[in-house]
């Protein structure tokens, strides 16, 4: 099977990532982000049949996807949440696809985004009933720092293995922040140095605090639509050209290596399906909820061989006007985490990319782009190649 | 004092209260499969490399190496920021299971990946007592 042009991208929009929660209200997040993508693909709210929806972290509520139906007042007849944490996005593009391909529906609006801050995101959590998790008995009495930890430990034993450096890593927030420089939605966008990374303060060792994301508020979305609707979007249509998914368990002690991914399964299946090979990739828009995520990435994706990724950073040019441009939005490390909605941010700038929007980041005849959405601690992972 | 936060503790289930009985008796228990002779960790009503249900709670040894760890220089859970700076860390047994785990009875600074580590048997207030490990 493949899903190879079965559906484009037609329409996105996004909030701009903001510090604070005041005043904001998830369902309106998603409300607002939602109206901008089906007026960017040229649509009514009514030609909309299918929606996606990736979950806030800070609030469980059942029946998202109803919710968010009734307050836009459409009616899908295929709905659902996805859940694959940060991979969400990127899961919900080909989800999307297939339903599309299937003859389920032409139109699925795939929606993420939360009101959240670094005070709603710390607070004691309610006291909710908890299900009796491996995770909650055999780790958290360790005190783990919750995804931090997890990925500082990724961090730590590459380290060992493969003798990748601090500033190697550092080098990932720098260019990501050079990219954030020029574009005036992100939250980050003052020029950043390695010194300047590796002297910012040691949260989890080896993991300073400029290569960790923060949460913030934000929200974005977009619209897949069949391969006979896209030709008459508003916008190029940001075909899907290739799709993969794999997943592992979420604790990273029962995982059998902790520096392969399962990117290594998941990009091989996209790149397979699109026909391309990393070589012929314009950009690179893979999740960094911290520097070592993206070294992984790149590795287990075959931008370069396994344990070559510090290297291979420094040696590209990472930033937008350079030879491998990666996260030319800034990245979730200067762009901001507004919960599943970073993973969001992958997808919309790939496709404001190949659109030709993306303003003084634009990269020059960028046609094809392999994004990459991951969750938990690197255990969920949905690559996609993009491209017109 | 009685708002001050406390520690997740686990909540032994009737699958898992004979590991951590073994713990509070100062040993580690891991079940191990009758059928393919896999340890199994944490623990499972079966084994899930050949899904026997003849699981057998086995004494190991107790020793591993530390597979990766981290020092949490910031705690997440309020009750953990007395402790920093401390080392969460995974270590693989001699059996093969990796566990995660505290790496205590040194200086932070002092551990490494690879590096020989023993079980010690960690008796909280509440009674349970939690795997930690020390330098070999």
């Amino acid at each position: 099977m493949t899903l190879k042009r079965a559906a484009a991208i037609t329409g996105i929009a996004e909030m701009a990532p903001r510090a604070s929660a005041e005043g904001l209200s998830t369902l309106g997040i998603w409300a607002d982000v939602s109206r901008g993508a089906i007026l960017d693909a040229g649509l009514e709210p009514s030609d909309i049949d299918g929606l996606l929806v990736a979950p806030p972290i800070v609030d469980m509520v059942a029946m998202w996807p109803s919710h968010l139906g009734e307050y836009l007042d459409i009616h899908p007849r295929y709905a659902n949440i996805v859940d694959l944490g940060g991979a969400s996005a990127a899961g919900m593009a080909w989800r999307a696809a297939s339903a599309i391909q299937s003859g389920l529906c032409r139109a699925v609006l795939c929606v993420s985004g939360e009101a959240s801050d670094v005070d709603t995101f710390y607070a004691p959590r309610a006291k909710r009933p908890t299900q009796q998790l491996p995770l909650r008995e055999f780790e958290a009495p360790y005190g783990p720092m919750g995804a931090n930890s997890g990925y500082a430990q990724i961090a730590m034993r590459h380290m060992h293995e493969f003798g990748t450096t601090g500033r190697q890593l550092a080098k990932v927030a720098v260019d990501q922040r050079t990219n954030a420089g020029a574009n005036p939605d992100a939250l980050y966008r003052d020029p950043l140095t390695v010194d300047e990374v590796l002297s910012s303060p040691l949260i989890v060792d080896p993991l300073h605090l400029y290569e960790i994301v923060r949460p913030c508020t934000g929200g974005a979305a977009f619209v897949v639509v069949s391969a006979d609707l896209a030709p008459s979007s508003a916008q190029t249509p940001a075909w899907l050209l290739g799709a993969g998914e794999a997943t592992r368990g979420v604790m990273l002690a029962q995982v059998e290596s902790v520096t392969t991914s399962p990117v290594a399964q998941s990009a091989p299946l996209a790149f397979e399906m699109a026909g391309v090979t990393p070589v012929d990739i314009d950009l690179v828009s893979v999740y960094d909820c911290y520097t070592i995520t993206v070294v992984v990435t790149l590795e287990d994706a075959g931008f370069c061989e396994k344990g070559g990724g510090g290297p291979f950073v420094e040696e590209h040019d990472l930033t937008y006007r350079g030879d491998l441009p990666l996260n030319t939005h800034g990245g979730q490390l200067s762009f901001g985490q507004p919960g599943l909605a970073g993973g969001t941010s992958h997808v919309t700038e790939a496709v404001r990319q190949i659109q030709g929007r993306a303003g003084e980041r634009q990269v020059a005849d960028c046609e094809l782009a392999f994004v990459n959405g991951n969750g938990g601690i690197m255990s969920e992972q949905a690559s996609l190649v993009l491209g017109v | 004092m009685s708002d001050q936060p406390r520690k997740p503790l686990p909540r032994p289930s009737p699958l898992s209260q004979p590991f951590w009985d073994g713990l509070a008796a100062g040993e580690l228990r891991l079940q191990r499969c009758a059928a393919c002779d896999a340890y199994v960790f944490y623990p499972r009503p079966h084994c899930p490399h050949c899904l026997s249900e003849a699981l057998k709670w086995t004494r190991v040894s107790g020793r591993g190496r530390v597979y990766t760890y981290t020092v949490v220089r910031r705690a997440m859970h309020p009750a953990f920021r007395p402790d920093v700076p401390y080392v969460f860390a995974i270590v693989e047994l001699e059996e093969g299971p990796r566990v995660a785990t505290n790496v205590i009875g040194c200086s932070p600074e002092d551990v490494r990946v690879e590096m020989p580590v023993k079980a010690l048997y960690d008796r909280t207030a509440a009674g349970i007592a939690l795997l930690k490990f020390e330098p070999a």
